[in-house]
């Protein structure tokens, strides 16, 4: 237990060195700094380097949600709230709610981790993505009163997967690993945008007014952001093969 | 069956961002079903969201006690056999539309609205576009109309000829608010589609437009 708090403080730290250049919006100037100089990493990526300390973390995290869905595991229940919680309430926070309301939605994100944890698959998601799209829809739910549709996987109208090909062959974590370094070589405006629209919860006509520009131009800076990442996961599963 | 035609890329996003509308989610969802290379796409944006929660700076602390109080409820067992995936099929309607919808298309009270169109309004909540299903029977046209925002339309059964392209199951056929058009079903039988639309349809014609508010079409 206590090596995956300390993971979960470095993990806190590192986050604290990037904040400077992904979410402070109008912030310029020393933290541009990191972000050319992870730009500089991702231009040259190297497949033969072993799995970052991240990969490694996000492995452990993926591996105690199966450990809560295959028996229970109340400790490993209790790593996940500890390393998450916070994250999901800042994230909350960000979207507008009060304290209160983000409190009662963090209980509600994690009594669904808990529940849930069986549908969770390693192969589709990181832990982090998985607990994000939960928050985002218990968020739907409680701050906008809106149900939030989804597919239903054992739906027999479902269409399933065909035989696993291109994207599907890169692992959740690599697939990550992939965006979190594509995310620091896009343009600030894309960036910009994808901060507006995951973190902020901003619908693009309202990112529009926010920024001043044309529905239509944070639509095309939304599509050209989406196709750098997919190409950079492109890139990524070539190097693999 | 083979998608040719899919919703954007920056739908897709602000469906992993959830940030669209209820009844625009819930034709996106809808196709999501039916399509899994827009399932993988979900999956990248997902993942640009559990990026996104991972360099936040953790906001104060959590009160431990939640994590008693989350592992309060029982964990869910194996497939629940609720309402939700009652019945084997096979269906026109994939989840989450069969939900919304209370039934297969063959279940509903479809309305007529004239010229060969029938249709069923879901309820969805909040502001922004509302959904609606629609059948178009074969080889009918419908009146020349344009619309105040985007008009999203996933056809389910038969196919619908838009502006130079068919549309089939699972195709997604996207007209904003500058598109004028007279989208037709194909005549081997009738179109049901969903629609999202986020403001009226303005017919061109002088009937149409009369009728329109007798039939809220």
């Amino acid at each position: 237990m206590g090596r995956v708090i300390r993971n979960a403080v470095r993990s806190v730290q590192w986050g604290m060195e990037k904040t400077g250049n992904v979410l402070g919006f109008r912030r310029r100037g020393p933290t541009r700094g990191t972000a050319v100089a992870d730009s500089a990493t991702a231009g040259a990526p190297n497949p033969g380097t072993g799995p970052s300390r991240h990969s490694a973390d996000e492995r452990t995290l993926s591996a105690r949600i199966e450990a809560v869905a295959e028996r229970s595991d109340t400790a490993a229940f209790a790593e996940l709230f500890r390393h998450f919680a916070p994250r999901v309430r800042a994230y909350l926070l960000r979207g507008g709610g009060d304290a209160g309301q983000a409190d009662d939605v963090v209980q509600d994100t994690f009594a669904t981790v808990w529940r849930k944890a069986r549908l969770y698959d390693r192969r589709r998601a990181t832990a982090a993505a998985w607990i994000f799209a939960i928050a985002r829809n218990r968020r739907i739910d409680v701050y906008r009163r809106e149900r939030r549709p989804e597919f239903d996987p054992r739906d027999p109208a479902f269409q399933p997967d065909p035989l696993p090909d291109g994207e599907r062959a890169l692992t959740a974590v690599q697939r990550a690993e992939a965006v979190r370094k594509a995310l620091n070589t896009l343009s600030e405006e894309q960036r910009d945008v994808l901060r507006l629209a995951f973190y902020e919860g901003e619908t693009y006509a309202a990112i529009a007014v926010r920024l001043g520009i044309p529905l239509g131009t944070v639509k095309s800076r939304a599509r050209l952001a989406f196709g750098h990442l997919r190409a950079a996961l492109e890139a990524r599963r070539e190097a693999l093969t | 069956m083979t998608i040719e035609h899919h919703p954007g890329d920056e739908l897709l996003l602000a469906y992993g961002a959830g940030t669209l509308d209820e009844a625009t989610s819930l034709l996106v969802a809808t196709h999501l079903a039916l399509c899994p290379r827009c399932r993988r796409r979900l999956d990248l944006a997902e993942s640009i969201g559990g990026e996104w929660m991972n360099r936040t700076r953790a906001n104060g602390t959590v009160d431990e006690t939640g994590i008693d109080s989350a592992m309060a409820f029982a964990p869910e067992d194996d497939e629940p056999a609720g309402p939700a995936t009652a019945g084997s099929g096979p269906f026109l309607f994939p989840q989450p539309l069969r939900g919304y919808a209370g039934g297969d298309a063959a279940d509903l009270g479809w309305r007529a609205v004239g010229g060969g169109i029938r249709q069923v309004r879901l309820k969805t909540r909040g502001k922004g576009a509302k959904a609606r299903l629609l059948s178009i029977a074969a080889g009918t046209r419908v009146p020349e109309h344009s619309h105040g925002g985007e008009e999203l339309t996933l056809v389910l059964a038969g196919s619908l000829y838009d502006r130079g392209k068919w549309y089939r199951r699972g195709d997604v056929d996207a007209a904003d608010a500058s598109v004028v058009h007279r989208p037709a079903a194909g005549p081997e039988q009738d179109c049901i589609c969903l629609a999202a639309a986020d403001a009226r349809l303005k017919f061109s014609g002088v009937i149409p437009r009369l009728l329109q508010p007798l039939h809220g079409f």
